[in-house]
């Protein structure tokens, strides 16, 4: 079941709980062990030289896509236990989903430098900036991800649970015919926007100093950066070039063929019309070699599984079709467990305030001058974003001509990640009056006028065709047209868009407000760069203060203001 | 018919399930819905028994709670003089809405069935092939079910279902999602299958709401009412098969048990929307329909016969009937629908004249008249809804939005009052 509004689906929550202050306290103490351990990394480090040969591209390339795949496969490992566990035990979910929407909802590069030196107090630089890059990456794609296969669990038809239960399915034979086939739409669509939000950290993630420690991976974000650092156009020209190329590839390779396989997982009854192709899927349903190694290979392993799993003693509780009750959960071990991480969390919280009491006033004023510059700056970026991408989408929505030519072409661009774009920007702006600030907006623009753009095309050709006649046939003038129809039915899918679209500009934010190029720092006032000089500056007070911050505005803000227009269109401005 | 063969102790049928006092309720305190209250039934080999009642009457909880899928609330569920605690090992359903794994095949969604009793591979795939054939779906083994028609969905979810060879077969309107043909086709079928013992099923569970369905197939008729679920009545059918739809006596029986359905439960549901002073589920727009049927029947016809000749689900006539008695339209006798001179006159008036019949009608209505004092008491004669829903809770607990939704549809129908959604409040007309 192809998602016909691309964004995460806010979970029904209450504007703030206390589950979301005990997540917040976690939050904060896992900021302050962080600071904790960093202290006992090395002082100065300095990394490899990233070459601008035209000859290393392809290897740069491999390597970046290599860490894509292994933070992919985390996540994809990450959402289907996460999900499940969220999803079978209620006890589990109480406390799961919420933390999944703060999790979400925090800015993933101020953690980086965290992590990073953590990392590197335990073990090699080079290898703790690898992992460091991959946890980075995985924090970017994991979420999404994790309440699409959440979504799907808790969505399967009853009747398809109850026949699981009926003919008595055990864990495996249910997750196997039912539970995985049944999320694998989602869990794909999801698994697509993943890579791309990946692929805007990935471009973050390579190139990091963190005071006088400079981590560097070899790779295709820090060929970019490099090459935009040392004015090289030719260089960024053919990184970038290598970039789409790789991204296309990709597309044609691995995404669209598994588009074309996943089709079978629909549950709908019906044959729909024009069902995806895939020229790459079509040879390799004719190839001999993988004929032969799903026959000989594959089939023979999924047997052995199952018989694996049938050899066991047929003694399987068989529960009812609904969830695991969870009684069971409170068992001694979870609740010393549970008590322990509690312990644990306050002590950590408790040092993480003592950190903060040590910021000077003045300072708290700049970070909240810096949160209201930079709120300034989401909405800017989304009034731009909304401006553009609402007449276009429309456009491409409801023509089917124009979509024919121009939706694959909007679909190149917008896999570009902007962060790998942002060189270029700066190369061309840094120069003007208020350089930085329109760069830094423009970055924020890029990272997610996407959303809203593949939101309004789909909202737009949702429009059922009787009601554009029937406006047509009324005659009314373009603006009557839009206030009565257009408008309305778009509705539910600009918030949808916009709550996706605001949360990447606050992220962004970080990368945008200040920017080292060519030897020198730039930056505006906002709570990103805030964080940003934190970071390089070891100013873990002023990071945890402001970090917590921009959390907290996020989730309010979420909470407060998008869901309440969320339920607005869920309730008035839906076309069934 | 089945019956064992003749022996010394052959005059006690042996007995697989029983329920005593059994009893399904949601929710706790005031907001407690009863779905099935104190059942008390026994199912002995050889039986095949429908379970019969409107929807809603909780038919196909109690299916659930004999399949092991739901747990009473309190009473007892034995099955071979075992309680059954889990879900039930003897037994097996067949979905009304077939339940097939789409991305499955035909053999696949067979197959799996016998894969979780974990038979090994070479005899599963023979049995499940042995099935496919027996329900006459061989050359469509490797079919996905969204490629084959919903009759043979259903022959899918049928074999499936025996794959398993389940003692007690449970079918939960198995043949409504059907189109008419493949569900006459498949019902001869699966007799056939159960007459000749071709399958080594001892006794059949059918929920339904067909009545000629449970006449046509069952041994025993269990009729079920609602609000609660509760049985009104346990016949068994001693007409001899092959049963004739045509046939006299079978339109005897469906006529009997269509009174123990309907005359029960109108009686039942006007007395308690008199008592509860509770608006029948209907639109006044096809009140109208239904009183200008009558006139030009000549002021009455039967139910049965209206139901059928309306296409409509007796489940769905029902409240339009309701609601005429309460305006004072029509009156039931005898499974007979009688139109009043009052109704003669509605039927016949033009469309204003009608809003204020309707008008005059619905404010004798306590429900309908307190919301209309109670906005014409207001200076501005509007008032929250939450105010009207808080009142209506206290009467009617989990039902009150729908009453009150019913309530508003009928305001608004005679032009009384109406109700603003932007500020969420009613106010009066006019």
């Amino acid at each position: 079941m192809r998602p016909n509004r691309f964004g995460p689906a806010l979970p029904k929550t209450t504007p703030f709980t206390l589950g979301d202050s005990f997540i917040l306290c976690g939050v904060a103490a896992l900021l302050y062990v962080g600071h904790h351990l960093a202290f006992h990394a090395p002082a100065a480090i300095s990394g490899p030289d990233v070459s601008l040969s035209p000859y290393l591209l392809p290897w740069y390339a491999l390597l970046s896509v290599g860490r894509m795949a292994a933070a992919y496969l985390l996540s994809l490992c990450f959402s289907l236990f996460y999900g499940y566990a969220a999803a079978r035990r209620r006890t589990a979910r109480v406390v799961l989903m919420p933390l999944l929407d703060v999790l979400q909802s925090i800015p993933i590069l101020s953690f980086l430098p965290v992590v990073l030196l953590s990392l590197t107090a335990i073990m090699p630089d080079y290898l703790a900036a690898e992992l460091a890059a991959i946890i980075l990456i995985f924090t970017s794609q994991a979420w999404n991800m994790t309440f699409s296969f959440y979504q799907s669990m808790t969505t399967i038809p009853g009747d398809l649970r109850e026949a699981a239960a009926i003919f008595r399915f055990d864990g495996w034979t249910r997750f196997k015919t039912m539970e995985l086939p049944f999320a694998a739409m989602g869990l794909l669509w999801n698994s697509m926007m993943s890579w791309s939000g990946g692929w805007f950290f990935l471009m973050a993630a390579e190139i990091f100093h963190i005071g006088s420690r400079d981590f560097r991976l070899p790779g295709l974000g820090s060929y970019l950066q490099t090459a935009a650092s040392r004015g090289d156009t030719a260089a960024v020209l053919m990184g970038v070039a290598t970039l789409v190329s790789l991204i296309l590839l990709l597309d044609q390779l691995v995404w669209r063929p598994l588009v074309v396989w996943c089709n079978k997982f629909k549950i709908e009854m019906l044959e729909g019309e024009g069902p995806p192709t895939s020229w790459f899927y079509d040879l390799l349903g004719r190839s001999w070699l993988v004929d032969f190694v799903g026959r000989r290979v594959w089939q023979p392993f999924l047997d052995r599984v199952d018989r694996l799993e049938t050899s066991r003693p047929s003694t399987v509780i068989i529960a009812m079709p609904g969830e695991v009750s969870g009684q069971a959960a409170f068992s001694f071990p979870f609740l010393a467990a549970l008590g322990s991480l509690a312990v644990a969390i306050f002590y950590g919280s408790w040092q993480a305030v003592s950190l903060l009491w040590g910021v000077p006033l003045p300072v708290w004023g700049e970070v909240f001058s810096g949160l209201f510059a930079t709120f300034l700056r989401v909405c800017a970026a989304l009034a731009v974003a909304l401006l553009w991408t609402v007449p276009v989408g429309v456009a491409i929505g409801t023509n089917r001509r124009l979509a024919r030519i121009l939706q694959p072409m909007v679909q190149v661009v917008a896999a570009i990640p902007a962060t790998a774009l942002f060189p270029i920007l700066l190369l061309a702006l840094l120069a003007t009056p208020g350089g930085l600030n329109i760069a830094a907006i423009t970055l924020m623009l890029m990272g997610t006028q996407w959303y809203l753009l593949f939101n309004v095309i789909a909202g737009a050709s949702a429009i059922p065709q009787d009601l554009l006649q029937t406006t047509a046939l009324l005659r009314l003038p373009p603006a009557e047209r839009w206030r009565t129809l257009i408008l309305p039915a778009l509705f539910p899918y600009i918030i949808t868009g916009a709550i996706t679209a605001s949360g990447g500009a606050w992220n962004a934010s970080i990368v945008a407000e200040y920017v080292e190029f060519g030897g020198r720092t730039h930056s505006v006032t906002g709570i990103g760069a805030l964080i940003a000089r934190a970071t390089a500056g070891n100013d873990y007070a002023l990071l945890l203060a402001a970090t917590l911050l921009l959390v907290v505005t996020v989730v309010v803000i979420n909470r407060i203001f998008w869901q309440k227009l969320y339920r607005l269109a869920e309730e008035r401005y839906r076309l069934e | 018919m089945r019956e064992k063969p003749l022996s010394s102790n052959a005059a006690v049928p042996e007995r697989l399930l029983e329920l005593r006092g059994v009893v399904r309720s949601y929710g706790q305190g005031e907001r407690q819905l009863v779905a099935v209250e104190k059942v008390d039934l026994a199912i002995q080999a050889g039986e095949f028994v429908c379970l019969l009642g409107p929807s809603g009457c909780g038919k196909s909880t109690l299916l659930r709670i004999i399949a092991g899928l739901d747990s009473a609330t309190s009473g007892i569920v034995l099955y071979r003089g075992e309680p059954l605690l889990t879900v039930n090992p003897y037994a097996t359903i067949v979905f009304q809405t077939f339940a097939l794994y789409p991305w499955l095949t035909v053999l696949e969604n067979v197959e799996v069935a016998l894969k979780a009793r974990r038979i090994p591979r070479p005899e599963r795939r023979e049995r499940a092939l042995r099935l496919i054939d027996t329900v006459g779906l061989d050359g469509f083994e490797s079919a996905y079910p969204r490629e084959i028609s919903g009759g043979m969905r259903q022959k899918v979810g049928f074999a499936r279902a025996m794959a398993v060879e389940p003692e007690l077969l449970c079918l939960d309107e198995p043949f409504s999602a059907l189109d008419v043909l493949s569900a006459e086709a498949l019902r001869g079928e699966l007799l056939e299958l159960w007459q000749n013992r071709r399958i080594p099923t001892r006794a059949i569970l059918m929920v339904t709401h067909n009545i000629e369905e449970a006449v046509l197939m069952a041994d025993r008729v269990v009729v079920m009412g609602k609000d609660p679920g509760h049985i009104v009545a346990d016949v068994p059918v001693t007409l001899r098969h092959p049963r004739q739809r045509k046939d006299t006596a079978f339109q005897a029986w469906v006529d009997r048990i269509y009174g123990l359905v309907t005359g029960r439960r109108v009686a039942v549901a006007v007395a308690g929307a008199q008592a509860r002073k509770k608006l029948p589920h209907a639109h006044l727009n096809a009140l109208a329909g239904l009183v200008e049927k009558l006139l030009a029947e000549a002021g009455h016809n039967d139910l049965y016969r209206l139901s059928g000749e309306l296409v409509l689900e007796l489940d769905d006539l029902l409240p339009i009937v309701e609601a005429g008695e309460l305006l004072g339209f029509v009156t039931v006798h005898e499974g007979d629908l009688i139109l009043t001179p009052l109704g003669k006159a509605y039927a016949e008036a033009n469309i204003l004249a009608r809003k204020e019949l309707i008008a005059a009608r619905i404010l004798r209505l306590p429900l309908i008249n307190w919301i209309y004092e109670t906005l014409q008491q207001d200076n501005n004669h509007r008032v929250a809804w939450e105010y009207f829903l808080e009142k209506f809770e206290s009467d009617f607990g989990d039902r009150a939005e729908k009453q009150l939704d019913i309530a508003i549809m009928w305001g608004r129908h005679a032009e009384l009052f109406a109700y603003d959604d932007k500020d969420g409040e009613l106010y009066l007309e006019g």
